[in-house]
């Protein structure tokens, strides 16, 4: 045994490899284990440290699972209602153009009661951030239908799966609104893994780093699980977005420096 | 900019006096009869007079969102809008309250329900006084009866929203949006700057610094009793608001037998009506609430003892005569007199209607 390290040895400054960001509160997550939100939350908050944004950033969560997030992310933040949060976040950037902007929105929320305020503000171009967490149903409510539901796929309200013909067909918004001439930088990226965490944390510095450059609106899709509301296990739900959600939601970039990016 | 004498549209008059308040951020969406706010607001650019933004929003919704976002950040924020557009702007108006932000919200109300027409109507005042969205809470409202009113209340507004920490609703009629009289403006007003914000909102979002803990605004708490205890204090200001902030004028009261109660266009009507009934001999005064939250219960009350009956004259079905009824606690008869759908009544109909149906009827 004489050569396993001590706990007393292991939180030695030079042991350290990682540490959470002091951008995140030290409040228990109120989200399910293996749920993709308290990853994104902490690479968000990872790149407002780093950048040293603090101070100048004001990050909206309208309503879903993450309505919460103002709990977690240690910067001034507004909570607001279903679907408005780029009503507010324009409202923000517009009287603050100096401040780092970004909302944090579910896709029932982003995709459903607020694709108006979403769209318009991609169309005018204002300079914020939305981050969009696309994890194909209504978490908080518990499992319902959202525009993003694949095809055949069950929740709450589609207890059979969801038909197209009935129900309408799942809804791409992302590559909706990298259309807009008002977007600058458009792109999926997922959290299921140290890979794709990385990626997305890349995508996320982009996003913001254009956002200081006034370019338009950057946007980061997180495509995520919701094992809850999927009635799966963290592991099998991770497998199920892999195997269903990314064939018809891909990742990687869709529109970058303004340019759709040719597939 | 100094003291102006101007002859303008009570639409425009709001818009001016916005500017001069020092307004940071107007966002609206276009409605007849108040189109003219954003329209003058563009055409006056105030990005270069104050650097006042002016933006128009994709909807109501998404307007008074905006001045959620905007109030948040401890900035001076306006919309304005008529019946259909504030409809739509309930759950805002309710968030906005819950999570104690102010701004200054104009509605110029024409003929309901629904589409219904647009001439005006004073048929919204149910919404207005007593909530108009989700919850218990209350907005102040204004109720001018001029122009020169309509410019005032934009100043009296910000104070007291910023006083209180509540949206308040200056809430005119498609008559006095419309018409154009003589306006005296105030003098221009500095935006304030960011410091000063700091300094006047310290609860606003304006990004966190070292010195301070973070500040949130939600209008969510999970736990009820947390929420509870968030209603009890908002209530609590809401008393103190009744308390303090009731506003109204007596016009020709003190020889009364028969009072009028209304505001706004009625209350100019009746006070032609007055000059109808006197002449008749008839003794008439005018009690003209200028707050319609909150509602000047008390001063009403203490005229109820010189009184022979009180009519509640409104563009509407008879909605503020609930309140008249509530403050005078049935001492003397209160009748309602109104018409609906747009229609102005006539100083004569009025006059006719208390001669004939009240005092005689
Ligand atoms: C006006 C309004 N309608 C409905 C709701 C109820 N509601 C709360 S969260 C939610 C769906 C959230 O789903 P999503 O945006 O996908 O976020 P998730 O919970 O999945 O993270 C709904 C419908 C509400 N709060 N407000
Ligand atoms: S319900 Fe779904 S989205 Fe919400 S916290 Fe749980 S797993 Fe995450």
């Amino acid at each position: 045994m004489a050569d396993t390290i001590t706990k007393a040895e292991i939180i030695n400054p030079e042991n350290l490899v990682y540490k959470k960001t002091s951008m995140m509160t030290n409040n228990v997550l109120s989200y399910c284990p293996g749920c993709g939100h308290g990853t994104a939350h902490r690479i968000i908050m990872e790149v407002i440290d780093e950048m040293g944004l603090q101070a100048k950033t004001i990050g909206v969560a309208p309503v879903g699972c993450s309505v919460l997030a103002y709990d977690f992310m240690n910067i001034d933040m507004q909570q607001a209602a279903h679907g408005r949060a780029p009503a507010l976040a324009t409202a923000i950037k517009r009287l603050h153009p100096e401040k780092t902007v970004f909302t944090y929105q579910g896709d029932g929320d982003l995709a459903a009661i607020g694709t108006a305020e979403t769209i318009h503000a991609a169309n005018r171009g204002e300079n914020f951030t939305i981050f969009f967490i696309n994890n194909g149903i209504y978490g908080m409510t518990g499992g319902q239908m959202a525009p993003t539901t694949l095809e055949g796929m069950k929740s709450s309200t589609t207890p059979y799966g969801r038909e197209w013909q009935r129900m309408g067909h799942p809804l791409k918004m992302t590559e909706l609104i990298a259309q807009l001439p008002g977007t600058y930088y458009v792109t999926r990226q997922a959290v299921h893994t140290p890979v794709s965490v990385r990626k997305a944390k890349k995508a996320v510095r982009t996003a913001i780093e254009l956002q200081q450059q006034n370019k338009g609106l950057t946007f980061v899709e997180i495509v995520s699980n919701c094992n809850s509301g999927w009635k799966m296990t963290p592991v099998q739900a991770n497998q199920w977005m892999v195997d269903n959600m990314f064939p018809f939601y891909p990742l990687g970039d869709i529109k970058v420096d303004g340019e759709l990016v040719k597939k | 900019m100094g003291k102006e004498l101007k002859l303008m549209k009570g639409n425009e008059a709001f818009a001016e006096a916005a500017i001069r308040a020092g307004v940071d951020g107007y966002f609206g969406y276009p409605i007849t009869p108040q189109s003219e706010v954003m329209e003058y607001l563009t055409a006056e650019k105030p990005h270069e007079r104050t650097g006042m933004i002016v933006l128009q929003a994709e909807s109501e919704v998404a307007s008074i969102n905006m001045l959620y976002g905007g109030a948040a950040c401890g900035k001076k924020v306006m919309t304005s809008s008529s019946s259909p557009g504030i409809s739509l702007m309930q759950e805002g108006i309710s968030y906005m309250a819950g999570a104690e932000l102010p701004c200054v919200l104009l509605n110029v109300v024409r003929g309901g329900p629904g589409l219904g027409t647009i001439q005006p109507s004073q048929a919204d005042y149910f919404q207005s006084t007593k909530g108009g969205g989700h919850g218990d809470y209350h907005t102040i409202v204004l109720a001018p009866s001029s122009v020169q009113e309509m410019y005032d209340y934009v100043e009296l507004g910000y104070e007291l929203a910023f006083k209180y920490r509540t949206p308040v609703m200056v809430q005119s009629d498609g008559a006095i949006g419309q018409m154009m009289e003589k306006v005296q403006t105030g003098d221009q007003k500095i935006r304030l700057t960011e410091e000063e914000i700091i300094r006047n909102c310290p609860w606003a979002t304006t990004g966190k610094t070292p010195n301070r803990e973070r500040n949130i605004i939600t209008s969510l708490n999970l736990d009820s009793l947390v929420q509870e205890k968030h209603n009890i204090k908002l209530q609590k200001k809401y008393r103190e608001i009744e308390a303090v902030e009731v506003r109204f004028e007596k016009i020709q009261c003190d020889d009364a037998e028969f009072l009028f109660v209304a505001y706004g266009t009625s209350a100019r009507i009746c006070l032609k009506s007055i000059q109808i009934l006197r002449a008749k001999g008839i003794k008439v005064g005018l009690f003209r609430p200028i707050t319609l939250y909150p509602f000047p219960k008390e001063p009403l009350y203490k005229m109820v003892k010189n009184v022979k009956g009180i009519l509640s004259v409104e563009m509407s079905a008879g909605q503020m005569i609930e309140d008249i009824k509530l403050a005078v606690e049935c001492k003397v008869p209160v009748y309602h007199f109104g018409r609906m759908g747009g229609i102005i009544p006539s100083p004569t109909e009025v006059a006719d209607f208390l001669e004939h149906q009240f005092i005689k009827g």
